[in-house]
């Protein structure tokens, strides 16, 4: 398949070249993605839809570096990133990708302010940590209140509504200042009017900060809310469409 | 940073893992406890050992002995003179030691050692372990107007434990001697004119007068009749066989001399208290004879063959360094008299011979050193010499040993309750499966994840072995309370002072123990979480993610 997003311009955000993964399943072997060749340009925001099983998460999975592709490279700025030794991914995992999940994955033990600077908790040794941990707290503070949570801070995730946790994951995903977001269907677990305010968050965050957004959902009108929608089927990208129609609003 | 922050809120939201970490605590407290208490009382033999036992002992082969004492020590002086602090001759041989009870003659085999009343205690504690405070600062072998402790001057109580000593000296003698001839003049009133009810009344006054209200060690009247006839003796003389009635009447125009009993002693002895005295269920010491009674000792003469003599001597104080093997076997007495006695002086020179001299070493002095220098210069077919360890080595090594083996198999039950807290980690590792997912997805490396749940193990270790310090120490300096209390709830006793000659249960905490058993504990506590934490640093994201 070739590069379907036309003309060599300058370095996508995020890229990834002929992409294979295969998941034994039993005594079978499920190829989940058939080489898919996927991009998005800096500042882009693209809806990546498709039906169950059609592998959009597990596309993601790879971008995100949570797993390796069987085949097939990914790049991020220019620089391929999955063939990177393991210390490195985990590197560019804590301080270039950011990622939001359909189940929050928040950690039940910590308070949302907690939740939100772990990674840079993890980025940070002890001694750093304490020397930048007021400068950390106020930028985690001043997210959750960009996000109407600053009465929430001290709350447990089991305390919180489904939107809350999810904001709490998306300002967690954020206080790294990541080059691109990855969102599994941060929407699916949501009622309608909470799913609408968290996507409206990520397109405010794509149109004011100039963030590139992949999002992968499997309902057509929250992808309607992206400039551009990849479509897969079985393992393949299957149609693009740039600039849908709901955008332009 | 995130590890400690974790580690912290699930050491406060998991209990199950503490309760894991209890057996890590009884574990490391019974450990403190039992080290204690084992130190205690090995230190406690030790120093029994040691206090009858000079540093090192030069003996002779022989029971006869090596001649003039002053040389050899001269010689020894010479040989490693710049690390001995003292050195006392004494002169140590088997003998009978016989006493009477009720007017029945006891007689046990002991160990007759002569001694040099003024230089001895400066080799061994010996001066230490005597019941009259006056003997304690310096030992005299003359009879002491009263004044024997009554409570046990090592261990003091408040209850006097030997009431029986608060008589004893030239008081109990007196007594003894004052009765004696009552029962003399009571006999002769019964030759002249037959039993008579007004000498009994007399018997009974004077019985009255002179008997000490609670405890009276000494045979009663009605035993009296044997043993009024052998009472005196005389100094260097077989034992008297025609009976002396009167002490009185009894001239012995040999000496030109009466001797009186109420006033005089003969050669003054310090048997070992075992030889004299039984300690009750309750802790009272029970006491067979007392200080001020007259026995009869049997022992070899120093020719070839060697004769057996015997000779009258005075209890004048007990011994008791609590080593049953010495409290009961040892009987001290001046060396010059023994030495007379055995006829261990030249007659030409008035040289005398010893079995043995005892040398004490300076502080920090090396044994092992200066018994191999010793051994150099005098020749192993005519002398002996060996320091107390040598001489008790089948003991200590065997209490190190037993030591050793508990202190294993004390190791083995932490080691128990590090597989405890395998089990558990395991189960949290499944239980944080989705949050290993979560932290490796935010860019947590493996090895910070393996951190998190070995950083976990060593704070259970630490809260672990921390409680079980509290405790064992707690235990430890409470321990004869704690004894108090359970001898109260089951009415049984715990620790029968009967059998071990302490009140108290002796214990040495020691720093450097207490700092292997907490670091034995905590390295099993991180240990026992490697594998919990190697299987949670492997664990796949995505699979973690999934993971419900």
């Amino acid at each position: 398949m070739s590069n379907l997003s036309g003309s060599p311009r300058n370095p996508a955000m995020l890229e990834t070249r002929q992409i294979r993964k295969r998941y034994r399943s039993g005594n079978t072997m499920l190829e989940v993605l058939r080489g898919v060749d996927f991009r998005l340009d800096p500042g882009g925001f693209v809806a990546v839809v498709g039906q169950s099983g059609s592998g959009k998460s597990t596309l993601l999975h790879l971008m995100g570096l949570l797993d390796a592709p069987d085949a097939g490279e990914v790049w991020l700025d220019g620089q391929r990133i999955d063939s990177l030794p393991a210390r490195e991914r985990d590197r560019l995992r804590n301080t270039a990708i950011g990622m939001v999940f359909q189940a929050y994955h928040l950690l039940p033990e910590l308070t949302a302010l907690e939740n939100v600077l772990t990674p840079l908790l993890i980025r940070h040794g002890f001694s750093d940590w304490f020397r930048r941990r007021r400068a950390a707290r106020q930028e985690a503070e001043e997210l959750l209140d960009r996000f109407g949570l600053s009465g929430r801070l001290q709350h447990r995730p089991r305390q919180l509504s489904g939107g809350e946790m999810q904001r709490v994951a998306i300002a967690r995903a954020l206080i790294t200042h990541p080059r691109v977001l990855l969102a599994d269907e941060p929407t699916g677990n949501l009622d309608e009017e909470s799913g609408a305010g968290i996507i409206d968050a990520l397109s405010e965050l794509n149109r004011e900060k100039g963030l590139s957004i992949v999002l992968v959902t499997h309902d057509a009108d929250i992808a309607s809310q992206a400039r551009s929608i990849v479509r897969l089927t079985a393992g393949k990208v299957e149609t693009v469409a740039t600039d849908p129609a709901g955008s332009a609003a | 940073m995130y590890k400690l922050l974790l580690c912290w809120r699930y050491l406060r939201t998991r209990w199950i893992a503490l309760a894991s970490v209890i057996s890590v605590t009884l574990g490391v407290a019974t450990m403190i406890v039992v080290n204690a208490v084992m130190a205690g009382f090995s230190n406690e033999m030790q120093t029994r050992i040691h206090g009858i036992l000079s540093d090192l002992v030069f003996e002779s082969h022989s029971l006869s002995g090596f001649q003039d004492p002053v040389w050899h020590m001269e010689e020894i002086e010479r040989a490693a003179g710049d690390q001995i602090e003292g050195m006392t001759p004494t002169v140590a041989v088997p003998a009978m030691f016989s006493f009477q009870v009720r007017g029945q003659w006891v007689t046990r085999q002991v160990m007759f050692i002569g001694i040099d009343p003024a230089t001895h205690a400066q080799v061994s504690d010996f001066g230490q372990y005597l019941q009259h405070p006056a003997n304690r600062e310096q030992l005299s072998f003359d009879l002491r107007e009263g004044g024997y402790d009554t409570t046990d001057s090592q261990s003091p109580t408040e209850q006097p434990t030997r009431p029986a000593l608060e008589h004893a000296g030239w008081p109990h003698r007196r007594m003894r001697v004052e009765r004696e001839r009552l029962w003399k003049e009571r006999q002769a009133a019964q030759v002249d004119a037959g039993p008579s009810r007004s000498v009994n009344q007399q018997v009974d006054a004077v019985l009255a007068a002179t008997t000490p209200p609670p405890q009276d060690a000494s045979p009663p009247p009605s035993a009296e009749p044997a043993a009024a006839g052998e009472t005196v003796a005389g100094d260097g003389e077989p034992p008297a066989t025609t009976p002396r009635q009167n002490p009185f009447q009894a001239a012995r125009p040999e000496q030109g001399h009466v001797m009186d009993p109420a006033k005089e002693q003969f050669t003054g002895i310090v048997p070992g208290i075992g030889l004299a005295s039984f300690r009750t269920r309750d802790g009272i010491d029970q006491f067979l004879t007392l200080p001020g009674d007259d026995v009869k000792i049997t022992f070899p003469t120093a020719g070839t063959p060697p004769k057996a003599v015997s000779d009258t001597f005075t209890i004048v104080d007990f011994y008791e360094s609590k080593m049953s093997e010495y409290d009961s076997n040892f009987v001290f007495v001046p060396i010059d008299a023994l030495q007379r006695m055995r006829g261990m002086i030249d007659p030409q020179t008035g040289i005398p011979s010893v079995n043995s001299i005892q040398i004490k070493l300076k502080p920090g002095a090396d044994l092992a050193a200066v018994r191999d220098q010793l051994r150099k210069v005098f020749p192993a077919d005519l002398y002996a010499i060996a320091s107390w360890r040598d001489k008790q080595g089948p003991l200590l090594s065997a209490v190190d040993m037993e030591m050793a083996v508990l202190n294993i198999l004390l190791f083995l039950i932490i080691a128990v309750a590090g597989f405890g807290i395998l089990a558990i980690f395991f189960m949290i590792v499944v239980e944080k499966t989705r949050d290993i997912g979560i932290l490796k997805a935010l860019g947590a490396t493996s090895a910070g994840i393996a951190g998190i749940f070995l950083g976990y193990g060593l704070f259970l270790g630490l809260v672990g072995a921390g409680a079980g310090l509290a405790l064992g120490l707690g235990i430890t300096w409470n321990i004869n309370q704690i004894r108090q209390a359970v001898e109260w709830c089951t009415g049984a006793r715990v620790f029968d002072p009967s059998i071990y000659y302490f009140f108290q249960i002796p214990t040495i905490v020691d720093p450097v123990t207490i700092g292997w058993i907490i670091v034995g504990a905590v390295a099993i506590a991180i240990g026992s979480s490697v594998l919990p934490a190697v299987r949670a640093a492997r664990l796949h994201a995505v699979e973690a993610l999934r993971h419900e």
